[in-house]
């Protein structure tokens, strides 16, 4: 057995009905293994966060969740457009997202700035029209 | 006090056939078949009643009181539950059945609906003054109160710690039965009549506070048995016995609560799997802006409770028609010094393989390899409600994988060459869709 766990999700493009499948997995699996209740908020939130944004801009993607002692990896890789400023797309209710998808409720700007908030490190590698990955951890 | 029961839902062995439909049904994973027999596991079991509803058989017996324990006391109050009203076909005045209670042998009546809105006024001063825990989520439906604290542990500082209106009407039940009667409060039995399973349990392992005023919890649909024909009797000239107003009594069906907040930034959900949907939202902070959350286990609200007789919906109907001649609240004073949560609610994590986290991962990573081999068609044979739950029984050392049929089956069929002629299934559907499948 290897020291660490690994899980993969699947996210559809423009599909919201199922944004929030790989959170509610990711925190099942979380409480099972008992992490602290906080650290499973943190990173229920933070991959929330992920899915949705892998939804309204990216055309989907794929989340990677490792979990080893005292560490949540979460890697979010989609091969959407790309991120054009990324101190922009980081600054609390700054948004791209269309009208159609603000009336969703989705698109409020706290995207990226929740998913800093909530994490102990964010890292976002992005290339315009080849796609985006962004690494985060949680510690505990 | 009757004897202790982990939950209040038991199995009839008798008429269980040991199917399936029970363990897929369960919101918490809570029941497994094994020896053609249900059994639920205790710690996981939240008594919100859908084994009840789902079972054909009548196998799940919900537990309650008998009526006979009144003759156990001097002085008996009965306190009926805002859904209870709504039971009745031909009720418009809350009095006839109020009255009826008393010709029942109980000597007095508090209705549970003007406790409620007393809480109504209580959680109205206590959201205005915590707004650090907003969304403050209702404590009222003792099943979403234990899957909170068993399921949602980062939500539990978000639980609104006032007592339920069951409670706080037991309480001031039996204060003014001892100041009326001068009796001892030993000799004064304090009955809830109550549309569900759950706030059994709750009447007999309280939460938030330390002990209950409750004795006993009577079933709505033995009660109604036996108030109807009183009902007819007093029906023209009942006692002016009714406080509750239409806050109180809305309590019975789903919004009631948070309507009486008189607020707008509530959301009310009934329905178990609603309600966890909604929980696993407010874990991702899905919702901003919100004051409130009533979350009701019972489909309707507690009209949808399994103790009751009539359809829900038609009841919530009812209700509306007797509310519309009532004043909004009846005013009740508001006691200084009970109603809030007298104790903290811990987490408790069921779900948990209680190991150090290199154990747990371990654990973790068998579940893994195991849901490989399984066929993940989650069909209910080995007594597992699906093969992650089988997987994760196995490896909390409670089933082997000889559980699985499939597996099985494929040994069998591995086995020297001897047994392969078993048939595999097939149907003959004249009207299958296969061709136009995706």
């Amino acid at each position: 057995m290897s020291d660490s766990l690994e899980f993969k999700y699947q996210i559809d493009g423009e599909d919201f009905a199922r944004v929030g499948h790989a959170s509610t997995d990711v925190k099942k699996k979380l409480k099972m293994m008992g992490l602290p209740p906080d650290v499973i908020r943190r990173v229920s939130i933070a991959i929330y966060e992920g899915e949705i944004n892998m939804v309204i801009h990216a055309y989907g993607g794929e989340i990677t969740v490792t979990i080893s002692e005292g560490d949540v990896k979460m890697v979010l890789a989609d091969k959407g457009p790309g991120i054009p400023d990324i101190e922009k797309a980081m600054t609390a209710g700054y948004s791209t997202a269309s009208e159609s998808v603000r009336n969703l409720g989705f698109g409020a700007g706290m995207g990226l700035p929740n998913m800093k908030k909530y994490t102990d490190s964010i890292e976002i590698e992005t290339e315009l029209g080849v796609g985006t990955t962004v690494t985060m951890h949680v510690k505990f | 006090m009757s004897e202790m029961h982990e939950h209040s839902v038991l199995l009839d062995k008798d008429q269980c056939v040991g199917c399936t439909n029970c363990i897929k049904r369960c919101p918490t994973g809570a029941i497994r078949v094994w020896n053609k027999k249900a059994h639920i596991i205790h710690d996981r079991c939240i008594d919100c009643g859908e084994c009840v509803r789902i079972c054909q058989h009548h196998a799940k017996i919900p537990v309650y009181d008998p009526i006979s324990r009144m003759n156990d006391f001097e002085y008996k109050v009965a306190l009926p539950a805002p859904s209870l009203y709504g039971q009745f076909n031909w009720l418009d005045d809350v009095n006839i059945l109020l009255t009826a209670f008393l010709e029942m042998g109980f000597d007095n009546v508090w209705e549970v609906g003007s406790a409620a809105e007393i809480v109504s006024q209580m959680s109205r001063e206590y959201l205005e003054q915590h707004t650090e825990q907003w969304p403050l989520i209702s404590t009222a439906c003792p099943a979403i109160v234990k899957l909170i604290y068993t399921r949602f542990p980062n939500l539990i500082e978000h639980m609104l710690p006032i007592q339920p209106p069951v409670e706080l009407a037991a309480t001031l039940a039996r204060r003014t039965a001892i100041k009326e009667t001068g009796l001892p409060s030993e000799k004064i039995g304090i009955f809830f009549i109550s549309p569900c399973p759950a706030k059994v349990t709750m009447c007999r392992h309280p939460i938030g506070v330390e002990k209950t005023d409750i004795d006993y919890t009577l079933a709505i649909k033995e009660v109604y048995k036996e108030l109807l024909p009183h009902m007819k009797r007093v029906a023209d000239k009942p006692l002016d016995l009714a406080h509750a107003g239409r806050i109180g009594i809305g309590w019975g069906v789903s919004g009631g609560e948070a309507a009486g907040l008189i607020n707008d930034s509530y959301l009310a959900a009934d329905g178990i799997e609603n309600c966890i949907k909604v929980l696993n939202d407010l874990e991702d902070q899905k919702f901003e802006n919100l004051q409130f959350v009533e979350l009701d286990a019972c489909p309707g609200g507690c009209v949808g409770g399994v103790l009751t007789v009539e359809n829900p919906y038609i009841a919530k109907t009812r209700m509306q028609a007797i509310r519309r001649y009532l004043p909004v609240s009846g005013a009740p004073e508001v006691p200084k010094d009970t109603g809030m949560w007298t104790q903290d609610v811990d987490y408790e994590p069921v779900m948990s393989f209680g190991g150090n986290f290199l154990e747990n991962m371990k654990k973790m990573q068998e579940v893994e390899e195991l849901m490989t081999e399984f066929p993940g068609i989650d069909c209910g044979g080995c007594g597992a409600p699906s093969c992650r739950a089988l997987a994760e029984d196995i490896v909390r050392g409670h089933a082997s994988k000889d559980n699985c049929m499939y597996l099985l089956l494929d040994r069998i069929r591995a086995k020297n060459g001897e047994f392969e002629d078993i048939p595999v299934p097939v149907y003959h559907l004249k009207d299958s869709q296969e061709e136009e499948q995706l």
